[in-house]
């Protein structure tokens, strides 16, 4: 085959060159296509099941406060009136709400008994603490707006249906129909749910009442620990690693550990945490403190590598230059080495601290998959820093779909939206401090 | 032997077990300027880099026999070797100014060792040494510029400043005019012959003609061994050593 001696044919070895190269492109495009369209489907179908998390049902009931029933001494005292409980007052709804409906009137086969099936079991404990809040409001006719009960909602947002209510009597179709008409009415109705962000877990009975706050508190508090242990450890480590350790057997050693420790599977590092922090030094369980130890542990190799290879990075010539003008070894580092390698510890860091946030399995084995109810603090003289008990935002989606009504389901998907969210918040701060840092060479 | 600015006696130099530098023996006059020649991979960088224990640096790397400075043991174990680098300054063969302002690059030196008392001072330090690298004029009017926005032979000169910044006694230059034009070469060369007047200089250079043209002594390196040493002139058009010979001819290197 010899090549045609005009520059104006082209011969058939460059003609195949180019085809190679063609389809080469054509892959890696295809590549590329695959996987945003994964990413899309994934993130349509978070949204799509899960933003309806952050509405929720509310019935408006008309509602008289009887003096009588609620305080009964008639002083109005706070603690007089808290003797009266959620037991009071949840009769109090049934009624109100049948007397709305009654008023606006709806025809119904329902009791007041059976208005139970639309309210919340939040709601009685809701009227009861604004009522204790305002005890102005004894004696007069309210409207409040209870939550509905959570297969109101799912009949609201189309989980529930009426046959779907005859065939598992989860909830009677006579209330679904006196929903639908106090929906039309402009009684009962989806709205914005901030207690979805910020309420704590609910029982099984209760998952129209369930939010994140416990979770995103430990979420928060454990990160919290994670960066201030894991920034400063990692980066130190991996300086003395890279700047000033002799290259040895031992650091070689060191060095393969670190490697390997990064792939081990996260669930050791709970086995880890559960033996040193739980039951050797004695930290409390499913504390924020302990599940940041853990992450701690897990993140550190997962920084020092990057960080080690941001230092490498830094051209030698940088570092002669320091220290010919007569910088000492650590002047060198400091001044020079560190802001360059910046950028890129920074960039391990926040995925580190990325998979810490997302990260289930050694939070289940020290106990943070507990049902908790308070909010935990940040410190307490008895339980010291970070020590009370407390969940974490992954574990809170395991935890809502283990659970049989699909109104957790829903829930786990809105708890994803919120993780997503948080993880979003985390990588815009690592760009915005990598921007600051950037230098040109 | 005090007459001498830079001493050196039976200075061995081990990588590993590379024998990278022989028993060299070698006196640097003050307000000279030296130049190291040889065929590359012949130690001259290795040996320059003995003069201010930039070898330090590298591990595997071991240094014997005694260099002096102004007759004092360079290798002693009470010398600080941060302390020798200021006094001992030097210029590597990339430019390689730091990702910070020219101001900042110049002033770097003089800020860690403490020699500007103020602002004032330390722009003062930073404007003579500029001018004393003959590059003010280039950037005199854009001193927060980033001192890697220049050009590879303003960059030299910016090193150079930041060199001598610190107000070092000796000035080592290690192929300084390597990666850049004839023109840049030139303008180099003839700071190089301008500082003579106030520090000794030791340059390594490939090139024949810039050691003719900038030193006053020659230093003939070849496998590790200093083969020959003596007044550039000589050096150049009679020399004793066959080798050097050799090399001057384009027959080695
Ligand atoms: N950092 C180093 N580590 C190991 N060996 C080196 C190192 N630097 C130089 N050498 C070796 O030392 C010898 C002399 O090198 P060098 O001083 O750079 O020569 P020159 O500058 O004359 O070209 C060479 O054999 C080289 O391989
Ligand atoms: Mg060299």
């Amino acid at each position: 085959m010899t090549a045609p001696k005009s520059l104006l044919t082209i011969d058939p070895h460059t003609r195949k060159r180019h085809a190679a190269e063609r389809r080469f492109r054509r892959y890696g495009l295809a590549g590329i296509v695959i996987s945003v369209a994964a990413l899309a489907l994934l993130l349509v179908s978070i949204l799509h099941n899960g933003t309806s998390a952050f509405r929720q049902s509310y019935l408006t009931i008309t509602l008289e406060l009887p003096a009588e029933i609620l305080d009964p001494t008639g002083a109005r005292d706070r603690d007089a009136m808290a003797r009266v409980t959620t037991l009071t007052y949840g009769p109090l709804l049934e009624q109100g709400l049948a007397d709305t409906a009654g008023d606006l009137g709806l025809e119904t086969g329902l009791s007041p008994r059976d208005m139970r099936q639309l309210i919340s079991r939040q709601a009685a404990a809701d009227l009861r603490y604004m009522v204790l809040d305002r005890p102005e409001l004894v004696g007069t006719t309210i409207e409040f707006r209870a939550l509905a009960s959570g297969r109101i909602d799912g009949f609201l947002k189309g989980r529930v249906s009426r046959d779907s209510a005859e065939r598992d009597g989860n909830i009677s179709p006579e209330a679904l129909d006196l929903a639908a008409q106090l929906a039309k009415a402009g009684r009962l109705g989806l709205r914005w749910n901030w207690a979805f962000i910020t309420a704590p877990d609910a029982s099984d009975q209760r998952p129209e009442a369930a939010g994140l706050g416990v979770a995103i508190l430990g979420s928060v508090y454990m990160m919290l620990v994670v960066l201030v242990l894991a920034l400063p450890l990692g980066t130190m480590a991996s300086i003395y690693l890279e700047e000033f350790a002799r290259k040895n057997r031992l650091t070689d050693l060191i060095e393969v550990n670190i490697s390997n420790l990064a792939a081990v599977p996260s669930i050791v590092y709970g086995i880890l945490g559960l033996a040193i922090f739980i039951n050797f030094a004695g930290f409390n369980q499913s504390s924020p403190l302990v599940g940041g130890l853990v992450l701690t542990l897990m993140t550190l190799p997962r920084i020092i590598i990057p960080a080690r290879a941001a230092l490498k990075s830094v051209p030698p010539s940088i570092r002669d230059a320091a220290l010919g003008v007569g910088a000492s070894k650590m002047q060198s580092v400091l001044h020079h080495v560190l802001p360059l390698a910046m950028p890129g510890i920074l960039t391990g860091v926040i995925i580190g601290l990325a998979q810490a946030l997302g990260e289930t399995a050694p939070l289940l084995l020290i106990g943070m998959v507990a049902f908790v109810r308070d909010y935990p603090a940040a410190w307490t003289p008895d339980s010291g820093l970070f020590g009370e008990a407390s969940t974490a935002l992954p574990v809170q989606v395991y935890n809502w779909t283990q659970r049989a009504d699909p109104a957790f389901a829903e829930r786990a998907m809105g708890t994803i939206i919120v993780l997503l969210a948080l993880l979003l918040v985390v990588n815009a701060a690592a760009i915005i401090l990598r921007r600051r840092f950037e230098r040109r060479w | 032997m005090t007459d001498f600015k830079i001493t050196a006696r039976n200075v061995q130099v081990h990588y590993g077990t590379n024998h990278a530098i022989k028993d060299v023996n070698v006196d640097i006059a003050d307000k000279t300027v030296t130049a190291f020649i040889g065929p590359s991979g012949c130690g001259k960088s290795t040996f320059l880099r003995c003069i201010n224990r930039m070898n330090d640096t590298i591990d595997v790397c071991k240094v014997s026999g005694t260099i002096t400075l102004d007759g004092e043991d360079i290798y002693d174990p009470r010398v600080d070797p941060v302390q020798l680098r200021a006094k001992v300054g030097m210029v590597f063969q990339k430019p390689n100014p730091f990702p910070k302002s020219i101001h900042d690059n110049v002033a770097y030196g003089p800020r860690i060792h403490g020699l500007a008392r103020n602002r004032a001072d330390m722009d003062e330090i930073v404007e003579r040494a500029l001018r004393r690298a003959a590059i003010w004029d280039e950037v005199k009017d854009r001193l927060s510029e980033p001192g890697t926005g220049l050009s590879g032979g303003q960059q030299q000169r910016l090193c150079i400043a930041r060199a001598i910044a610190t107000e070092p006694e000796v000035l080592l230059m290690d192929e300084p005019c390597s990666a850049l034009d004839p023109i840049a070469t030139a303008q180099v060369e003839e700071l190089i012959d301008e500082l003579r007047r106030s520090y000794s200089v030791v340059i390594v250079t490939h090139s024949m003609q810039q050691a003719a043209r900038v030193s006053q002594n020659t230093a003939f390196f070849h496998l590790g061994s200093l083969v020959e040493f003596g007044e550039t002139g000589q050096i150049f058009t009679n020399p004793v050593d066959p080798r050097t010979e050799s090399y001057i001819s384009g027959r080695i290197g």
